[in-house]
């Protein structure tokens, strides 16, 4: 076969395009150059690492600097915004989702359909030094499915000037939460924030472990199928009805601004509000668990954990798990500096919640002890369809005056429906 | 010839081709598939192998909030769709009517569709209508000695529909106006002429039997696009209610109760396909009564 001249230069100049290309994609690792520590390149292996976004300033260097350290893989770091658990959730139907990830879960339909990789063998050796309350909604038949990160909570923070020139104390219950508020409703300045959408979203379970009851019980049955569960939640309308409640504040619940700008006395919030506090209010300021009601309640407070899962889709999972192990298991000083320099949060692991300075004193040590005493976490069996069900129900109690009794019996109905449903699935 | 006529096909492929490809791949194949989905359970899957027949219609059907979401929507459609058409009208005949300065006014009006639903959802949200005392609403309510109001949080009474109704119509209504200005111009100017010679006094007279009935077939397309895109509302209702935690029972139109149900934590895309299949079926019998009642394609009289 002759070769013309016209067909050889069009083939050479093919193959040098081709060539260009090949080039340009093997030298693009899809990273900027910024230095920022997460463009290692000590492996032929890439993993893609998800975290949501943080509000705290320099989370974000941080998880690029430990992902910078780590020698056996490239890990490219995805600081995600937006609605990070509807994102995880959809990119795990694929293969080109993350390959290791945290996420606040993992839910029990994740686990049991597939998405999810076993991570029980990482914890060899070390399981007792994570926190047992967190460490159970990760846990579905003896096998382990996330590696919490950092323990979190919820908080009533108070204002203690307020309540001084209110003469009130501290409440204790929920009937003196409900007092307080409105005694300290004026016209610029509400009594309590419990989100803007009164409290719905964020209280979940919370009002029913104050009342002694729970979301599913120890032996995988609705925990507030009880007159008592109506009794507290019907005691809620009272707050919107007297218009203590802060609604539509610029930022919500997780956030402090709404309570250190003075829009209100008391906020429900998170322990990692809790320096942004101190810095802009000094000892002006207290902490308390959800307060009881009746006389089989207790104080209340939800702990949880977001916690590192691998993709099961993952083309590198055994990689993934491995670096997993390495950030969140072995190199404990990583995890103490996540936990305490940027925000604050207590670390999953008992030994380095011992040891850590911060949580030694003020508010914080009585948060930590609040949270030894009175944690709950969201149990695995309780699923987003029962979740969603159980919100609108008490957003339709607070705001509308429904009947709790009549709204508890439609949740109670869902969730044993739910139960049913999980409980026939096999992971 | 005939050379002609192949490289005419070819580029009618070359330009038509990658459209229709990707007409093909993200509207009919999904589309498809979501109704392949809707007979089986599909929680956390996209192949799923369970077959469940009509359980997921029936689930559906028989859910309160899904259910709930379609009445709310009929009844803010009700609202909505009258509301935008009549202002969009009253626009479009005063830009008409100008004798000068006619583009500008047309554009300020017009401007608003180019802005981002999500991003004017959230001017309303943070800006103009948020619950404390620093917000546009609660000033000026202030400056009347009236308390301040939790707009999007308020039940009783709906405030949130004001909220959500008055984005809407800032956003649209320019749209429209311009639709209904090509219908304006299109009007013969020996129709008004003649009518004046027959004694038609200007106004409401001549816009009732003239203005009115030439603007039919404008109508008719109006009233079709602002009921279908009722229907698909999305953005401002998300973005003006949703938060990390969720999207309160009220004021939820079907879309957004399909995306928590499918595309949320939820993930059971088989049931969010099924509502999906069930609220196209409810839109286009909707948009057939509708044109067979505005009587859309048929001849003019």
């Amino acid at each position: 076969m002759t070769i013309s001249r016209r067909r050889l230069l069009s083939t050479g100049g093919s193959l040098a395009l081709t060539g260009a290309l090949a080039a340009g994609c093997g030298s693009n690792t899809g990273r900027d150059n910024d230095g920022s520590g997460d463009a290692h390149s000590g492996g032929a292996v890439t993993l893609q690492q998800w975290y949501h976004q943080y509000g705290e300033a320099g989370t974000e260097q941080a998880v690029r600097r430990y992902a910078g350290a780590y020698g056996k893989a490239d890990v490219k770091v995805q600081w995600r915004p937006g609605n990070y658990d509807q994102q995880t959730a959809a990119a795990l139907l694929t293969s080109s989702g993350p390959d290791v990830f945290e996420v606040n879960g993992p839910t029990l339909d994740q686990i049991q359909g597939g998405q999810i990789a076993d991570l029980t063998d990482l914890f060899d050796g070390v399981k007792n030094d994570f926190n047992p309350a967190v460490l159970a909604p990760k846990t579905w038949e003896g096998r382990i499915w996330g590696i919490p990160q950092v323990i979190d909570m919820q908080l009533l923070f108070y204002r203690k000037s307020l309540l001084q020139d209110a003469n009130l104390r501290p409440p204790g219950t929920l009937d003196e939460l409900i007092y307080a508020a409105a005694e300290l409703t004026r016209k610029k300045v509400k009594g309590l924030f419990l989100g803007n959408d009164g409290g719905a979203g964020v209280l979940g379970g919370t009002p029913l472990y104050a009342a002694g009851l729970s979301l599913i019980t120890e032996d995988g049955k609705a925990g507030f199928d009880d007159p008592a569960a109506a009794r507290t939640l019907g005691k809620f309308h009272r707050l919107y009805a007297d218009k203590s409640l802060l609604l539509g504040a610029p930022t919500d619940w997780s956030d402090p601004s709404a309570f250190i700008q003075g829009l209100t006395a008391m906020q429900w919030s998170g322990l990692w509000a809790l320096p942004a506090v101190k810095k802009a209010l000094g000892d002006d300021f207290g902490v308390l668990p959800f307060p009881r009601d009746g006389a089989a309640g207790k104080p209340s407070v939800p702990v949880g954990a977001y916690s590192s899962a691998v993709s099961a889709r993952s083309r590198h999972r055994a990689e993934a798990k491995a670096f997993a192990k390495w950030l969140w298991i072995d190199r404990t000083a990583y995890q103490e500096d996540f936990a305490l320099s940027y925000g604050f949060h207590v670390p999953a692991r008992i030994s380095l919640a011992r040891k850590a300075q911060k949580l030694r004193e003020g508010a914080a040590a009585d948060a930590v002890r609040y949270a030894t005493e009175n944690g709950y976490a969201q149990p695995l069996l309780w699923t987003p369809a029962d979740q969603t069900a159980y919100q609108d129900a008490l957003s339709r109690i607070i705001k509308d005056g429904a009947n709790p009794d009549t709204e508890l019996k439609a949740v109670v109905r869902r969730t044993n429906d739910e139960l049913r449903r999980v409980k026939k699935k096999k992971s | 010839m005939r050379q002609q006529s192949s490289h005419r096909t070819l580029w009618f492929w070359v330009f038509v081709g990658p459209f229709a490809a990707g007409l093909g791949l993200f509207t009919y194949v999904p589309l498809l598939w979501s109704l392949y989905l809707s007979f089986f359970d599909a929680h956390n899957t996209v192949s799923p192998t369970k077959f469940v027949g009509l359980d997921n219609y029936t689930s559906m059907l028989r859910d309160g909030a899904f259910t709930g979401s379609l009445w709310t929507f009929t009844v803010f459609s009700l609202f909505i769709v009258p509301a935008t058409y009549a202002l969009s009208l009253a626009l479009a005949l005063m830009v008409n009517r100008l004798r000068f300065a006619q583009a500008f006014f047309r554009s300020v009006f017009f401007l608003p569709a180019a802005c981002s639903y999500v991003v004017a959802a959230l001017i309303w949200k943070l800006s103009i209508f948020n619950g404390v005392r620093f917000g546009l609403a609660n000033t000026v309510l202030d400056w009347f000695g009236r308390d301040q109001t939790a707009w999007l949080s308020t039940t009783h009474p709906p405030w949130y529909w004001l909220v959500i109704v008055t984005v809407r119509l800032w956003l649209q209504a320019g749209f429209y106006m311009v639709l209904f200005l090509a219908g304006l111009q299109r009007i013969p100017a020996q129709l008004y002429e003649a009518a004046a010679v027959d004694g038609a006094r200007p106004g409401p007279q001549v816009f009732r039997y003239i203005t009115f009935p030439q603007l039919r077939a404008t109508s008719v397309a109006v009233v079709l696009l602002l009921v279908i895109n009722a229907f698909q509302a999305f953005d401002e209702f998300y973005n003006l209610l949703s938060d990390a935690r969720g999207y309160p029972p009220y004021a939820r139109p079907p879309l957004v109760y399909l995306y928590y149900t499918a595309l949320g934590q939820g993930q059971n895309l088989g049931l969010g396909s099924a509502g999906a299949v069930i609220l196209a079926l409810i839109i286009a019998v909707v948009t057939i009564v509708q044109a067979r009642w505005f009587g859309l394609g048929r001849k003019e009289d």
